[in-house]
C-alpha cells in the first residue's frame, strides 16, 4: 500500500465524515466545526496534488477567516438546536437512492472516463517550489487585472457589509 | 510523489459536491445553508485542482484561488445579511422569511 493513497484515503474519509456531520448536526456550531475539519482534510489534499499555496491559502482563508466569522455570527446570534425539516415520503424513498444512483453513476463514469484513467500516471513530476513562483508570476502578469478587480471585490463587499450590519439611525 | 489517481480525487469531489446539496435541501437553518454553499464551493476546488494537476496547468489553480476570495467576499456580505435578518425576524429558520411570496 502506497503511503500517498493511504493518506488520500484517510482525508477523503474524514472530508466525508465531517459532511455527513454537517448535516446531521442539530446544532449550527457543531457544523461549523465539521465544516472546519472537511477545510482541513481538503488543504491536506492539495498538499498531496503538490499545490502548497492553494493549501496554505485554504487553512488561512477558508478554515481561518471565513470559518471564524461563522462561528462569530453563530455566537452573536445565539444560535441554538435547530427545527428539522418534515422528511416527506417521496424523499425518503425515492430521493435518497435516486442521488445514490445519481452518484454511483458519476463515480463509474469518471473512473473509466480518459481523464480519470489516462493521466493518473502523470501527476506530481513537477517541482513545487517552482510551481509557486511561475503561480505568483501569473497571478501578477497574466491575471493581474482579474487580481486588482478582486481588491475592489473584497472594498465593496466591506462597505457592503458595513452598511447590512449597521444599525438603523431610527 | 503522488501515485493517486485522478479519478479518486473526482469521485471525492463528487461526493462532497452531493452531501452539500443535500444539506442545503435539508437544513433550514440560514447560517447552515449558508455552510453547505461553502461545502458545495470546496467540493468544486478540489475538482479544479485535480484537473490543473492533471493538465500540469496551473490556471487551474488561479482559478481556486480567485473562488476563494470571492467565496469569503460573499460569506462577509452574506453574514451580515444573515444578522440584519434575524435582527428583524427574531428567527433563523428561512421558512420564516417569506415577506418575498405570494
Amino acid at each position: 500500500m502506497n503511503i500517498a493513497i493511504l493518506m488520500f484515503f484517510v482525508c477523503a474519509l474524514l472530508a466525508v465524515a465531517g459532511a455527513v456531520v454537517l448535516i446531521l448536526a442539530q446544532e449550527p456550531i457543531h457544523s461549523a466545526l465539521a465544516l472546519v475539519l472537511v477545510m482541513m482534510a481538503l488543504a491536506v489534499l492539495y498538499l498531496l496534488l503538490g499545490a502548497p499555496f492553494i493549501a496554505a491559502v485554504q487553512v488561512i482563508v477558508y478554515a481561518g477567516a471565513v470559518m471564524v466569522l461563522f462561528v462569530f455570527v453563530i455566537m452573536l446570534l445565539n444560535a441554538g438546536v435547530e427545527e428539522r425539516t418534515d422528511f416527506s415520503k417521496i424523499a425518503k424513498f425515492a430521493g435518497v437512492p435516486l442521488g445514490f444512483l445519481l452518484l454511483l453513476e458519476i463515480a463509474h463514469w469518471l473512473a473509466h472516463s480518459p481523464i480519470g484513467t489516462a493521466i493518473a500516471n502523470g501527476v506530481g513530476s513537477s517541482n513545487e517550489a517552482a510551481d509557486t513562483a511561475n503561480l505568483s508570476e501569473m497571478l501578477f502578469r497574466q491575471y493581474l487585472f482579474p487580481f486588482e478587480a478582486t481588491s475592489i471585490l473584497i472594498l465593496i463587499a466591506i462597505l457592503g457589509a458595513l452598511v447590512l450590519a449597521r444599525k438603523e439611525p431610527s | 510523489m503522488s501515485a493517486v489517481p485522478i479519478s479518486y480525487y473526482l469521485v471525492l469531489s463528487a461526493i462532497l459536491f452531493g452531501l452539500g446539496v443535500v444539506a442545503f435541501v435539508f437544513k433550514r437553518n440560514i447560517i447552515t445553508m449558508f455552510m453547505s454553499i461553502e461545502l458545495m464551493l470546496n467540493a468544486v476546488n478540489l475538482a479544479f485542482v485535480a484537473f490543473a494537476r492533471a493538465h500540469n496547468s496551473l490556471d487551474g489553480l488561479v482559478f481556486v484561488f480567485f473562488v476563494i476570495v470571492v467565496a469569503a467576499a460573499e460569506s462577509a456580505v452574506g453574514l451580515a445579511i444573515v444578522i440584519m435578518l434575524a435582527q428583524n425576524r427574531q428567527s433563523l429558520n428561512v421558512e420564516r422569511i417569506n415577506l418575498l411570496k405570494l
